[in-house]
């Protein structure tokens, strides 16, 4: 899929980020329907699944707007490879166990949270209204995942232990989320994109006062962190969600329902 | 034009020119798929409507972002207009201003809690910033009591939260506020 010549490159470029990372974690959150550890958590997290991969259809339809070549939003979903999806590499780590997947969507929607807020204000109106919307219900995916991060944390000395164990390999996938380049930068000068730069501390004054309250280590941004998802360099996981994302469509191109 | 915030009640549709008034009246069939007491219109989906020469315009504002609803919707408004009309059925998403349940009329919220779904307490801009930290008294559909509790925030669809009457015991749906 090439849009090098496209005038529009790098909303386009910006816009298949933003989608992917929703896509890929709504994915990764499908997976456990029927699988939660109870019924409510089933059904909150495929709640939240649906919002992801209902806000990244409308920015891939976006996406495929500005790309004017004929590419469906199904195309860039179902015939991209691995190299071509530019999620952050957070969105796209295992549902190793219930822990990770509480840490992997409270360090997710934490930032949303900041992010959809400031993204409601870009300069692209197509996005300032996607973003509005998608705003709204990040606060209930905050909300939600907060409350687990205290139940878990300050909970037993098991719980507390798993957790703690997942915040201490997930954080370095966190960096990626306030990576900037000059895709990025670019759209920041024409007040596109917000300036991650600006939500950084914001952002780790939010965690802090939430890990804190659950009995777990304070964090900080200068620990080393993983990076790559932005260029289209993934972690194993990525293959195997596309495989299973794409087989039909790939499998059977062209069919109809 | 329908303004930003504007609940669609009696007298706004009374005010549209004959055509277009015709067209919302037809739309009041198309029930929301998932709460089948309620039309399009009480819930605030349906925003607009433009009658040209050759097509009609409906323009429609999804609830949430994922809701898997809207193409069902979308089926349904067309095939109830295509029963009266032959000509071009044109249908649009409007995503700005987001859709609020504060665009529901306190007839729909009345018909909501007679499908025994409590509806919506409070305005949408005061309870976003509440979402986080706080609770609003909800009252059970079943027996009017407010001493009730939440089992789950998400509930059977994106926009309900699923609730536990302390006094009749029975559960039931609040329609979030959002």
């Amino acid at each position: 899929m090439n849009f090098e010549n496209n005038p529009n490159k790098n909303l386009i470029e910006y816009c298949l980020r933003l989608a992917d990372d929703r896509l890929i974690l709504g994915q990764r959150l499908a997976e456990l329907c029927g699988h939660a550890p109870m019924l409510e958590e089933d059904i909150a997290i495929t709640n939240t699944s649906l919002d992801l991969i209902g806000q990244a259809t409308s920015i891939y339809e976006y996406a495929a707007e500005l790309m004017n070549d004929g590419k469906t939003a199904d195309d860039l979903v179902f015939f991209r490879g691995e190299r071509h999806f530019k999620n952050v590499l957070l969105s796209e780590q295992d549902n190793t166990d219930f822990a990770y997947i509480t840490i992997r969507q409270f360090l997710f929607d934490s930032f949303d949270l900041l992010f959809q807020r400031e993204l409601s204000k870009s300069s692209d109106e197509r996005l300032s209204s996607i973003a509005a919307k998608s705003y709204k219900e990040s606060l209930y995916h905050f909300r939600h995942t907060k409350l687990w991060v205290l139940r878990l944390g300050d909970g037993t000395e098991e719980s507390n232990a798993k957790i703690n164990d997942a915040l201490e390999y997930l954080w370095m996938y966190s960096g990626e989320l306030f990576e900037m380049d000059e895709v990025s930068k670019s759209l920041v000068i024409s007040n596109t994109a917000p300036n991650l730069d600006l939500l950084k501390s914001e952002w780790l004054e939010l965690v802090n006062i939430i890990l804190t309250e659950a009995n777990l280590p304070k964090q900080t941004l200068d620990t080393f962190m993983q990076t790559g998802g932005r260029n289209g360099r993934h972690t194993e996981y990525l293959g195997h969600i596309l495989a299973e994302m794409q087989y039909i469509p790939r499998a059977y191109p062209n069919s109809q329902w | 034009m329908v303004i930003e915030n504007l609940q669609i009640d009696k007298e706004y549709l009374d005010s549209l020119p004959r055509e277009e008034k015709k067209v919302w009246d037809i739309l009041e069939n198309v029930k929301d798929p998932e709460i089948p007491t309620m039309s399009v219109i009480d819930m605030g989906i349906l925003r607009d409507i433009i009658v040209n020469e050759n097509s009609i315009e409906v323009i429609v504002t999804p609830t949430y972002s994922g809701c898997p609803a809207i193409q069902v919707i979308n089926d349904d408004i067309r095939k109830e207009l295509k029963k009266y009309y032959t000509c071009d059925i044109i249908l649009t998403h409007r995503l700005s201003p987001a859709w609020t349940t504060d665009w529901m009329t306190e007839g729909a919220k009345g018909r909501l809690l007679e499908s025994q779904i409590s509806p919506p307490v409070g305005n949408s801009s005061d309870s976003l910033f509440n979402v986080i930290n706080e609770n609003p008294i909800i009252m059970c559909p079943h027996c009017k009591s407010k001493d009730t509790t939440m089992i789950s925030f998400f509930g059977t669809t994106a926009c309900k939260s699923l609730y536990h009457c302390n006094n009749c015991e029975m559960p039931f749906d609040y329609f979030k506020c959002h």
